[in-house]
Order: structure tokens, then C-alpha cells, then sequence
């Protein structure tokens, strides 16, 4: 058998998930109609977070406890990239402290944008990092609002002990315009729903199952897994019942939970399916978006060592509830709070000190003297040990996975922050190195001397002047469940 | 250890605008008034100035860069004004020029200025601003109180020190201070207040709330400095002298030496304290030094300083203070005139402030305020930055012989 395939997967969800009632709640004035969809809870991103910063959370998932010396490509597919011409996937290369000398590339333009780069990926002979994420901007009141959540999921594609193997793929390309965002423009801009589900996911993406079906001699009734990444529950049961489907192959599209995800979900439903899946049993990818991808796998026996602690039922488990619908519009830039004289402070960030710095401010990669062993951060020439002041002795030393305890902390409510009070403090990794930082996802319960502490990728500031996005680590509480 | 500069240096002049808001005046106003105080005091002319240091530490948000305004404010007669920015530690650094500058024999008599204008931010609290390309893509630009207040939980774990004790040691420094300050009439904040407001007070940056921190003030203060035998000759019977300067500037070990400083204590205190008490020839500065003027921009900066100038046993400055140890009529005054708490904080100023109340304590003009025991040796500690790195310079001044 041969030893490419998925390799692992990891996912990456905001610990904020919105009560889908807080939100009808406050625009049921304006779009009563919108009712049937208020229940649940749609997973947000905070602040400081975007497809870049949850792409990669969740590729450090998928890589954890590889080597990441084998990544010999990496793909970011996403239709809400940050920079429209800087490689976000070239930033997530950096946050992973991969070699300089992979493939980066980043996909768009169409929700299909992950399953077409996870099939390339399949489709080539190298061991690629696939990852989608989406942080999608909706106008309040509108359907997309309630329906659409955040988040993003990594495959890692490429030689190794696979857990599940690729079979068959079949894509078809179609202009259906279902929605469409010109370049440039904050929100989508829908049609109908019957006709997207009558001539899209009925049609042309029933259509493209049924010819790989075909192609692969494999009856729709043996199919054990099926990704159907549609929001509509009607829509997904209706292609399932056509497609003479079984019921309970239907993967859960986590629409009460989470939401649509974007480019990531089907990634992300696929590594749903790869959490339960036993060996042999065969999943089916979908993805739709102006035509279709179908990816038909199967999975390995290496599926039965697939660890169980990063499973995406823990990551749904580990949300908190949050109804401050307010919070939520000002975080995406949808309403215009005052923020104060303090927040005009110029975030402007030289490329030059970026470039020079970039290992350490993207990759928190600090320095160890090989005389003395202190390890430091930032790295500099001279060793900070005041035992023995070595000069030219530093290597790297990678803290971002790392656990480290609160040496000191507070809650700043003077300085401006998107989401007062800030928190921050000293940290000091085990094995040694010391960073002041902020902390995310932390209340007052959640700091102490002495709480053990783990290190995210996250925006540390925004350029509004020149629309650059700086990015930094912060720390958040290492929770139970945490891998 | 060098052998140091005690009673080379004689202060002959010294003068202090009021703190406040200061809305109809600029820094340069604020100089002329500090300086017309000064060189009446010293009773020279201001020809006679040999060399010059300004002190400001936020000039890119007032008077900008070089000597320039210190010398066209005040008209200097075409000699050589230095700049000085260190943090909150820029007034005491800026002293520090100049009383090097006459103890090398460099100049004859020389003046330190520092001022600062803050009120013309729109905001309270002190500017945001960048502090370097580098500091800027991994440090925390978080505000003043924030950074300071990241001592008090360390602090609490170490001690075993109850978030309530320590919590009502910090206010009883700031009610303390309160009361000194209402006595003083150049200060900015002059009213007396409860130890219930202190503690109800809203939030700043936890545990410090409104009263636990400083006011943030428009200000200028300056010191003419010579050799004692020119202070002498201009008149002086009973000159104050400088018995020490030591500054220590972090170099990182505290930021980057993880396992190394607990989080607890400002290090370069320590070491600048074990070093100005060596240079002034201090041995037991609990009961030598008279009069203490510290850096108290937040009461838990205030209550950890004690400790670190060696007055109270570590773990242990809470308990003084709530003992009244420091108060104005305690065993040894700290901030007597209302501290950087209530005289106010002109950065800039704030180390020349310090040196200029206790050089009025001295000589026994500090009028409702006054220390009635006859205080011989005063400290002041001027501190900038942040626990983790910072700038800390401590000056002690006395009677001669002393």
C-alpha cells in the first residue's frame, strides 16, 4: 500500500461562541423572518484574531509532535486572506518556524478553495500542509450572521504512516454564482436560497458525487462518512435522500454549534469524520463553489492511533458562551465605538525591523547560549546570564511550544484595548526564558502567580493608517483538554 | 567602588514652579518660573553658569528635541546645555550632569533643569508612544499603572501577604500622602482624603485604583550646583551638600533572565541604594537617613521601595507603613511634601522636585510642612520604566559634616 495520504489533521475554533438568540434578539425589530435560524451558538473569532491566526492554531495542532522539518509545502486556502498581496500563508510559514525552503502558497477566491488545494495536494508527491480558514464579515441582520462561524482546520498531506488514503477525486467547474464579494468589498451578496439548493447542491454538486461514484465503482450506500459542508440541514438531507445515502453517514455540519466555517469547513468536517472513522471505512469530501470537488478516502489502520484528545468534539466542548452581540459587532468593525484619544497611537511597522526580527517576532524563536545554557528572549549577541557573559554563542530556541507559568500579571483598564480590561504579565517557560506578554481568553478568575500558561499566535496590533496587521504571541490558560 | 563624590558638590540655588494643570502655560513658562525662584536663591547672576542639563522625558510630545529650549527659555549666556531623557529617573539624571560636571572641575557652577508638560495630550495619564522599533513587535506598551502593578501579586505570593493588608498598606501611603500634600502649596493635589475612598476608588490596573496612583502634572524644577568653597564665597554659612548619586539602569537580566529576579523588588534600587549608601558612607540607613522623598508613582512602588533602600525588612514594608512608620510625624518622613502622589509628576521635574524639598527640609524652610528634628540627611529615589526594566537613581543630600 502506498505511504502517501492525510497524514494528521488539526482544527481550531474561537473559545467565544455567540448565542445565536442575542443576536436575533437585537435585530428581530428589523428581520423577524430571520427566527428559524436564531437557536444555537456560531463560534467567534475575538479581536485579535484572523485566517491567518487560526490558520495557524490550527496547523500547529495537526503538526503536533511531528517533525516539522518534513513540511515541504503549505497551502492556505481562504476566501478572507488578510493581504491581498503579502503570502499569508508566507506568515503562517514564519508563526510555524518552518524551513525557508517549502512551497507557500495561498488559495482563494471560492468556497471550494481548501478541497481544490487538499486534492492537488493529494494529487502531487510531497508532503503539504493544507489549511483552511475563514473570519467572514456579514452585515448585521442579515442571514449570513447567524448562519456563518469562525474557524479553521489543517490536513497534513504527504508521506508517512497515513491514516486515511485517497481512492478517487472528481471536480467539475461551473460560473454558478450563488454569492459573490468583489475585491475589495466587506459582504457577500446572496441569491435565492431554492434556486442555490435546486440548481447547486442538488445539481451540479449531486451531479459531480454521483460521476465519482461512478468512476470509482463504489455504491453511495458504502460510503461511511459523508462531508456535506452546506449550512441548509434541508439542503444536506435532500442531497443525501438523492443520492440514496445512508442517514447516519451524514458527517454533522456543526451548524447549531459552530457554524459554517467558510473555505476551512470541509476540512474541518473531514477531520470530524477522521476522529470516528475505523480503519477501512470510506469518507467522502465534498466542496462547493462554482462547481464542486469530490474526494472519495479510505481510511487506514493507522486510524485506530489517530489521537482522540484534539478531537473536534473537545475543541466544540471547549467553547464559552458569550450573548454580548455589542462586543461581537465592534470586534468585527461593524460599529464605530469611541475609543479614545489613546488608540491613535501610530502602529506603523517598519519592513526592514520586521524582516530582521521576523524569527522571533512571528516565530517566538529566542536564544540559548551554548556556554551558559540561559536561554533568553529577545535574542541578542551578548548572553544575558551575569555569570558568564558569552558573546556569539546564541542558537536558536523555540518557545512557542512551551509551556510557562505567570510570574506576575495585571488588568489594565487605562490603555486602550478592543476588549478592556487588558491582561498581561511575566512569563517564564519551563526550561528556562522569560516573556512579557499579553494574555487572550482570560478573565480574573483565570490569572494567578504561578498558572500554567500556553502560547498563541495572535494580532498584536493594527496599522489602520497603512492597513497593516502585526502580529505577536500571547498567552492564554492552559486548560483541561488542552493536548 | 570609586571613591565618589561626597561634599564635593554644594547645592546654592534650587527652585520649583507649581505642579498642576498648568493650562496657560507651556514648559518654557514653566522654567522661567522654576528658575526665577532658583537663581534668586542662589543669588548669582546667570552669567555666571558655566554648563547646563534639561531634563524632559516625554519631549516629542512638548518642547522637542536638544538643550535649545532650555537655553533660548532662559536666555543662557552661550554655554552648553545637554539634553537628558531617562525615563522617569530624568530629573535626577539630569542633576546628576551637572553636579559631575562641577565635581570634575569641569565647571565652576552649573545648572540642572527638568520640566515636563503633560496637560497638552487630551487625555489624563501620561502619553502612549512608542518605546523602539524592536520594544515595539514583542513588548507590552502597556500604561504606567499597569506595568507598576505587576509587582503586587508577585509580591503577595512571596510575602504571604493578604490581597486586604496589602491593598490598605498601599492606600494608608496614599492617604499620607494626601495630608502632606494639603499642606504644601505648590502642590497639585491638596486635598486630604480617607482610607474608604482610597480603597472603593474604581480599578486602574488591578490592584491599583484611582488613589493608588500618582498625579500626572505639568511642572519644572531646577538646582544651581557649585564647589562648596564657591558657596562659600557667594555667602553660603550652611550649604547643603551632595553626599551621593548612583543610577543603575537595567541591563535585562530582570526581562530576560527567567528564574533569575522574582518579580518581587526593583533590582537596580537595590544595588543603586547599597551604592549611595557606601558612597555617602551610610551603615545603618534605617536610622540615619532623616527624611525619604521616593518614587511613589503608584503606592505599591512606594511600598516596595522601603525595602529596597534597606529602611523596612523585606516582606515587612507593609506592615511599617500601616504602623505610621513613614508618615509625617513617623519615625522617618516619606513624601512630606505629598510625594510624586499629590506634589505631582512632571516627569521631567520630578527628581529635581524630590532634591528641592528635601534642600528646603535642611535648611528648615519648608514652612507648615517643616520636619521638626532637625533633619541632617535626605534621600531621594526617582525610578523609570517598569519593574521588570527600568531606571532608578537615588541622590542623598546633607548638612555639612553630616
Amino acid at each position: 500500500m502506498s505511504d502517501f495520504g492525510i497524514l494528521s489533521c488539526g482544527i481550531y475554533l474561537p473559545r467565544r461562541r455567540l448565542d445565536r438568540t442575542a443576536i436575533h434578539d437585537a435585530n428581530r425589530w428589523f428581520a423577524p423572518g430571520l427566527k428559524s435560524l436564531a437557536r444555537g451558538h456560531r463560534a467567534i473569532a475575538n479581536w485579535d484574531e484572523d485566517t491567518v491566526t487560526m490558520a495557524v492554531e490550527a496547523a500547529r495542532a495537526c503538526l503536533d509532535g511531528r517533525d516539522r522539518a518534513a513540511v515541504e509545502g503549505l497551502t492556505l486556502a481562504s476566501v478572507t486572506h488578510p493581504f491581498a498581496d503579502r503570502s499569508n500563508a508566507g506568515i503562517v510559514k514564519e508563526a510555524l518556524n518552518l524551513s525557508e525552503r517549502i512551497a507557500a502558497l495561498d488559495a482563494g477566491g471560492s468556497m471550494r478553495a481548501a478541497t481544490s488545494a487538499l486534492r492537488d495536494a493529494l494529487e502531487g508527491s510531497r508532503t503539504r500542509l493544507c489549511i483552511g480558514s475563514d473570519l467572514r464579515k456579514a452585515r448585521p441582520a442579515s442571514e449570513a450572521e447567524l448562519v456563518q462561524g469562525d474557524g479553521a482546520a489543517a490536513i497534513l498531506v504527504g508521506r508517512g504512516v497515513p491514516i486515511a488514503r485517497l481512492v478517487a477525486s472528481h471536480s467539475v467547474t461551473v460560473d454558478f454564482v450563488d454569492h459573490f464579494r468583489a475585491s475589495g468589498e466587506s459582504f457577500d451578496y446572496q441569491w435565492e436560497s431554492r434556486w442555490v439548493r435546486e440548481e447547486g447542491h442538488l445539481a451540479i454538486l449531486a451531479d459531480a458525487v454521483q460521476a465519482l461514484l461512478a468512476e470509482a465503482k463504489v455504491s453511495a450506500g458504502d460510503i461511511d462518512h459523508v462531508v456535506l459542508p452546506i449550512a441548509s440541514a434541508g439542503a444536506v438531507k435532500a442531497i443525501a435522500r438523492k443520492l440514496g445515502l445512508k442517514d447516519e453517514a451524514v458527517v454533522d455540519t456543526l451548524s447549531v454549534e459552530i457554524g459554517d466555517t467558510g473555505t476551512g469547513h470541509p476540512l474541518l468536517l473531514l477531520a470530524s469524520a477522521l476522529d470516528r472513522a475505523l480503519p477501512g471505512e470510506r469518507i467522502l469530501v465534498t466542496g462547493f463553489g462554482q462547481g464542486a470537488d469530490v474526494l472519495l478516502f479510505e481510511a487506514t489502520d493507522a486510524i485506530a492511533d489517530h489521537r482522540s484528545c484534539r478531537s473536534v468534539a473537545a475543541r466544540i466542548a471547549d467553547g464559552m458562551p458569550d450573548h454580548n452581540y455589542m462586543r461581537f459587532l465592534f470586534h468585527r468593525g461593524l460599529i464605530d465605538l469611541e475609543r479614545g484619544i489613546r488608540a491613535e497611537l501610530d502602529q506603523k511597522q517598519p519592513g526592514t525591523t520586521l524582516y530582521r526580527k521576523r524569527a522571533a517576532v512571528l516565530g517566538l524563536v529566542g536564544s540559548r547560549c551554548t556556554v551558559t545554557g540561559t536561554v533568553q528572549f529577545p535574542p541578542s549577541a551578548i548572553s544575558v546570564d551575569p555569570n558568564g557573559r558569552k558573546q556569539g554563542a546564541q542558537e536558536d530556541y523555540p518557545l512557542a511550544d512551551r509551556s510557562a507559568r505567570i510570574v506576575s500579571y495585571t488588568a489594565d483598564a487605562l490603555g486602550y484595548s478592543p476588549d478592556p480590561p487588558t491582561y498581561y504579565g511575566t512569563l517564564d517557560f519551563e526550561g528556562g526564558g522569560r516573556l512579557v506578554t499579553e494574555f487572550a481568553e482570560v478573565g480574573s478568575d483565570d490569572v494567578e502567580v504561578g498558572r500554567a500558561m500556553r502560547m498563541v499566535f495572535r494580532i498584536k496590533a493594527e496599522d489602520e493608517q497603512r492597513r497593516f496587521t502585526k502580529y505577536f504571541w500571547k498567552a492564554v490558560p492552559v486548560n483541561e483538554g488542552d493536548a | 567602588m570609586a571613591r565618589g563624590i561626597k561634599d564635593r558638590v554644594a547645592i546654592v540655588g534650587m527652585g520649583c514652579s507649581r505642579f498642576g494643570e498648568r493650562w496657560n502655560d507651556d514648559a518654557e513658562t514653566l522654567m522661567v518660573e522654576a528658575f526665577d525662584e532658583c537663581i534668586a536663591d542662589a543669588g548669582i547672576d546667570v552669567s555666571r553658569i558655566d554648563a547646563a542639563w534639561l531634563g524632559v522625558g516625554f519631549e516629542a510630545q512638548s518642547i522637542g528635541p536638544s538643550g535649545i529650549p532650555l537655553a533660548t527659555a532662559l536666555r543662557l549666556p552661550d554655554i552648553g546645555v545637554t539634553k537628558v531623557e531617562n525615563y522617569c529617573a530624568t530629573g535626577t539624571d539630569s542633576f546628576r550632569g551637572a553636579v559631575y560636571a562641577v565635581a570634575s572641575g569641569a565647571a565652576d557652577i552649573a545648572l540642572a533643569m527638568g520640566v515636563e508638560k503633560l496637560k497638552d495630550t487630551g487625555y489624563g495619564g501620561l502619553p502612549a508612544r512608542s518605546r523602539g522599533l524592536n520594544f515595539d513587535m514583542y513588548g507590552v506598551t502597556g500604561s504606567a499603572p499597569g506595568n507598576f502593578a505587576q509587582i503586587a501579586a508577585p509580591y503577595r505570593a512571596k510575602h504571604g501577604v493578604s490581597r486586604d493588608d496589602l491593598k490598605r498598606a498601599m492606600a494608608h501611603a496614599s492617604v499620607k500622602s494626601h495630608a502632606n500634600g494639603a499642606k504644601n502649596p505648590k502642590a497639585h493635589l491638596r486635598k486630604a482624603i480617607d482610607i474608604e475612598t482610597v480603597l472603593n476608588a474604581p480599578m486602574i490596573a488591578e490592584p491599583l485604583g484611582l488613589f493608588d496612583c500618582c498625579g500626572v502634572s505639568d511642572g519644572a524644577a531646577c538646582a544651581i550646583v557649585t564647589t562648596p568653597e564657591i558657596a562659600r564665597e557667594l555667602g553660603r554659612t550652611d550649604p547643603i551638600l551632595v553626599k551621593s548619586i548612583q543610577l543603575v539602569t537595567s541591563n535585562g537580566w530582570e526581562l530576560q533572565h527567567g528564574g533569575g529576579w522574582d518579580g518581587t523588588y526593583f533590582h537596580t534600587t537595590r544595588k543603586a541604594a547599597a551604592r549611595a549608601y557606601a558612597e555617602a558612607g551610610v551603615t545603618d540607613p534605617r536610622e540615619e537617613i532623616d527624611l525619604l522623598e521616593v518614587h511613589d508613582c503608584f503606592s505599591i512602588t512606594e511600598l516596595v521601595t522601603m525595602e529596597d533602600l534597606f529602611i523596612s525588612k523585606e516582606g515587612e514594608a507593609w506592615k511599617d507603613i500601616l504602623d505610621g512608620f513613614y508618615d509625617a510625624d513617623g519615625h522617618t518622613p516619606c513624601q512630606i511634601d505629598g510625594g510624586l502622589k499629590c506634589f505631582g509628576h512632571p516627569i521631567g521635574a520630578s527628581g529635581l522636585r524630590m532634591i528641592y524639598e528635601n534642600y528646603l527640609q535642611l535648611q528648615g524652610r519648608a514652612g507648615e510642612r517643616q520636619r521638626n528634628d532637625g533633619p541632617k540627611l535626605a534621600l531621594s529615589h526617582n525610578l523609570g520604566g517598569a519593574p521588570i526594566q527600568n531606571v532608578s537613581a537615588i541622590t542623598i543630600v546633607g548638612l555639612e559634616g553630616a
